[in-house]
């Protein structure tokens, strides 16, 4: 899937996060992570941001994540939320979804 | 008469030191003179105070937190200390508060360098936890700051103490008065201990003042200022009941696990914090109390206005009360005469002839963080900033027959159930139950506890099995980063050290700014 | 037997509630696509729930997604999310008439064969909200073996009737409960009665729970997490209806072990129905 115009999903609530999407004009990913849990968690929320991307197959953008304390479930939820209204897409493939 | 010294000094050699009759007022000239008997205390300014009472360079100032963030006692007075060029004193408040952030600027300068408080907040504690300090900050439970300053180790030259009413000879209370805050109890402690007991007043009243809280007889000097605090931010209106659903849920838990401790029997003592949940199952224990015809003798604290309508009601007889956290409680001081005013040293000095926490058989606590061992802290957050007080968690959960923590088992992402506690704050032999949201656990040395919580059906699980749900929700933590360096000493009530502070590591910050933020940045380049 | 007095309303969009409604083990959770989610948010909450259905933390709860009717641009996606995810039960807002069932289950069990789902595995619950509903109910009920519950929703529902709630003894509410109990009966489901939406008042959601509970409604639905431990200890049998089912219980197996086909209470016929009714209050009082 390609990022074609900025989007954004989610909220600053806590326990969600807010996820902003753009193209990339470097043709390269680039992941910017902000959170209230930085140090015990910082490591993971990138794994689980790139993980779902990888499956999603977006290999160019910048992604930038405000998060507040939100689980892994809600993470992928809303970066997918992100990419489908960043790359304009209304299928979804259930698959790439899990 | 000097021929009567001298032989009475041969018939017994200690006797060579009295002195001979000169005058009625030899030793106290000051009484001689009707405007001294009566107003030598009073002082023009804080500045006049200070100067009479003697303070120099070094020494140690104290003060108490019964105003809570509505003080303005701590600011003036090192405002003051600042300008005439104090340095190098050591601060020790009972506690401090978000609104002694100015203390940072102070600290910066000189004026202040040693710290003993039982708790920081706000910038200060920002400040501190980021190394501002060359000595670590002392932190200490109530009970414990009395025992510091009886064993010497604390040795307070000069107390400062704001109160709500005052007549000129020094007698002084707060529950009386525009400024009521209702208990003085960590100030008559300092009045007792300290070399040069200063008294700070809006309101100078006829003498003799009644009630008496701190006596005529510890008061050196007084000072009548235009703001000692803020009306508005000493006593807020009592707390209502949380509405929080996860907090209902976690203090109706608590209430049943009490119901079926063993404890709830007619007469019974007991004591919660001051948290939404701690608040909320007091309401719950009432209705237990009131069907089952249970009423309590004792409630301690830390008192609330939940706790005083219980009072009221007639379900608990006697309220000691060593601060009072909102205006029902300051009202009930003031009016019931069940509800008795009591000093930090009867209150929870462990060493105390007579300590008030050692009679109460249900505690009701919170925590930031427990472990697979039961340890808590309160004091060191998700962030590994030292904020959040030491109070008097660890000397009634020693104390108290049952101790129980209410807690969130998660709180965002952040577990409360861990392997290892960031600070020990109170050791795990002082917690008997951990009540969750998730479910209830009961430290393996109160098995006879435990199976009766089992036989009444409570979710009852080990800590281990806790911490795995916690840690099934939000993943396995990074361990917090910290620095060689110490910047707080954790003191047990007893004196001994149980825990240090270290310096905490960031990637970013900013210690002016409001909050503390943390980002990373990662980059990641990927070729199309 | 499954216990289904507290249907718990989560809205599909709020994150914080998707990551802590288990904790208050209501006996159902109903993930919200429809109502509480807007336009704008339709697809994100959908994500949401999807990954929520997955989570272990909901795998012990009944879970049930209120889809976005079929006809808009919403529902067959969120019906791909909600039976794709494993949702126990689809809840069909606005129900009119059994055709829409009939449809309804066509296209589950579409996506049941498409995603490896045993076929029949989800079920089905509809909500009334209109007088055609109210009037088709027993078709609705009746109209597929996978209809588990029927529930009446009172705000459209009373918006269709022109009128509103009176906050007293509601009499414009009692046909349209008494014709969605009779239907759930006569289809052997269950019935669940209307959201109670003042959350600020106890005393009230307490005097309604006791209505529906008086009229036999299994269950209602909840949009506050405080509502789920005030329904289940309304809905607690009492000690002498415990003691008594009891008794009808050791009846029913006396009777079993010496043979007899007929079973007797204090000189009285006891019913299969009352049986059933005896399991049932055993149930509530040890979940309570």
């Amino acid at each position: 899937m390609k990022v074609m115009k900025e989007a954004i999903a989610g909220t600053l609530e806590s326990s969600d996060l807010l996820v902003k999407v753009a193209p990339s004009d470097k043709g390269a990913r680039e992941i910017v992570i902000q959170s209230e849990v930085i140090k015990q968690f910082g490591k993971q929320i990138k794994r689980v941001v790139a993980e779902t991307l990888d499956k999603l197959s977006v290999s160019e953008g910048s992604i930038v994540i405000e998060d507040k304390g939100a689980l892994d479930c809600v993470i992928r939820a809303r970066v997918q939320a992100a990419v489908l209204r960043g790359a304009g897409s209304e299928e979804t493939d259930w698959g790439t979804l899990s | 008469m000097e021929n009567v010294l001298a032989q009475l000094s041969q018939q017994a050699a200690e006797l060579d030191r009295l002195q001979p009759f000169v005058g009625a007022n030899a030793q106290t000239p000051y009484l001689a003179d009707p405007e001294t008997k009566l107003h030598r205390k009073l002082c023009e300014s804080l500045e006049e105070a200070i100067k009479r009472s003697g303070l120099k360079d070094g020494m140690t100032i104290s003060f108490h937190h019964a105003f809570r963030e509505g003080d303005k006692v701590v600011n003036q007075v090192v405002d003051t200390l600042a300008r005439m060029g104090f340095k190098n004193l050591t601060l020790a408040s009972s506690s401090l508060l978000n609104c002694h952030d100015p203390l940072v600027e102070h600290i910066k300068s000189g004026v202040v360098t040693q710290i003993y408080t039982s708790g920081l907040r706000g910038k200060l504690a920002e400040a501190v936890s980021n190394g501002l300090m060359k000595r670590p900050v002392q932190i200490h439970s109530h009970g414990g700051r009395v025992h510091l300053l009886q064993t010497g180790e604390l040795k307070v030259d000069v107390a400062f103490l704001g109160v709500a009413c005052c007549d000129e000879f020094g007698n002084a209370n707060g529950s009386h008065g525009n400024l009521n805050c209702g208990s003085l109890g960590y100030a008559k402690v300092d009045a007792q201990y300290a070399r040069q007991v200063v008294l700070l007043t809006q309101e100078m009243v006829n003498f003799p003042n009644l009630p008496v809280s701190i006596s005529q007889d510890r008061v050196d000097l007084i000072v009548k200022l235009e703001a000692v605090g803020d009306p508005s931010l000493i006593s807020v209106g009592a707390a209502r009941v949380t509405k929080n659903p996860r907090d209902l849920l976690i203090a109706r838990r608590a209430a049943d696990v009490i119901e079926h401790s063993g404890y709830f029997k007619d007469g019974f003592s007991m004591q919660t914090g001051s948290g939404g949940a701690s608040t909320a199952a007091t309401r719950f224990l009432e209705e237990r109390m009131s069907r089952d015809g249970i009423t309590a003798s004792l409630a301690l604290g830390g008192i609330t206005g939940s706790i005083c309508d219980l009072h009221k009601k007639g379900l608990i007889k006697t309220v000691a009360d060593v601060q009072s956290f909102d205006r029902d409680a300051a009202e009930s001081l003031r009016t019931s005469p069940g509800h008795l005013e009591i000093s930090a040293n009867e209150y929870a000095n462990p060493t105390s002839k007579g300590a008030y926490v050692d009679r109460v058989d249900v505690v009701i606590l919170s925590a930031l963080e427990i472990d697979l061992d039961f340890n808590v802290n309160v004091i060191t957050g998700s962030d590994g900033v030292m904020r959040g007080a030491s109070g008097g968690h660890c000397d009634v959960a020693a104390a108290a027959n049952l101790s129980i923590i209410v807690a969130p088992l998660v709180r965002g992402r952040i577990p409360t159930v861990v392997r290892r506690v960031t600070t020990v704050l109170t050791p795990g032999e002082s917690i008997d139950v951990l009540v969750t949201d998730h479910g209830i656990a009961v430290n393996p040395k109160r098995p006879e506890v435990e199976q009766r919580l089992r036989d009444a059906r409570l979710p009852v699980m080990t800590i281990e099995e806790l911490r795995q749900r916690a840690v099934g929700l939000t993943g396995e933590p990074e361990p917090l980063e910290f620095t060689e360096r110490i910047v707080g000493v954790i003191r047990y009530r007893d004196g001994s050290v149980i825990d240090v502070v270290r310096q905490v590591k960031i990637y970013v910050i900013d210690v002016e700014a409001q909050r503390l933020k943390s980002a990373t940045v990662e980059l990641e380049h990927q070729h199309p | 037997m499954k216990l289904r007095r507290s249907m718990l309303f989560v809205p599909g969009s709020n994150a914080g509630a998707l990551s802590t409604a288990f904790i208050y083990k209501p006996d159902s959770i109903m993930f919200d696509l429809e109502d509480a989610v807007a336009q704008s948010e339709k697809d994100s909450a959908r994500l949401m729930v999807f990954q929520a259905l997955r989570h272990p933390a909901y795998q012990e709860i009944e879970t049930v997604v209120r889809v976005n009717e079929l006809n808009t641009q919403f529902g067959l996606k969120d019906l791909e999310a909600a039976v794709g995810g494993g949702a126990d039960i689809v809840r069909l807002p606005k129900t009119e008439n059994a055709d829409e069932i009939h449809d309804l289950e066509a296209r589950v069990a579409r996506i049941e064969k498409a995603c490896g789902r045993a076929v029949g595995d989800t079920k089905l619950m509809a909500a009334i909200e209109s007088a055609s509903g109210v009037v088709n109910a027993v078709a609705i009920a009746t109209a597929s073996k996978r209809m588990i519950a029927i529930a009446i929703a009172g705000f459209d529902y009373l918006v269709d009737m022109h009128t509103r709630r009176s906050n007293g003894s509601e009499p414009e509410l009692f046909y349209a409960r008494a014709a969605v109990l009779h239907a759930a009966r006569a289809a052997h489901i269950d019935a669940f009665d209307v959201v109670y939406g003042n959350i600020d008042d106890d005393e009230g959601f307490l005097r309604e729970v006791a209505i529906a509970k008086g009229l036999g409604f299994d269950g209602k639905s909840l949009i506050h997490p405080k509502q789920v431990e005030l329904l289940h200890r309304a809905y607690a049998p009492t000690k002498e209806e415990v003691d008594h089912a009891n008794r009808v219980l050791a009846a029913a197996e006396a009777a079993h072990r010496k043979g007899l086909g007929v079973v007797s209470l204090d000189g009285k016929m006891v019913d299969p129905p009352v049986i059933e009714e005896a399991e049932m209050v055993l149930q509530r009082a040890q979940s309570s």
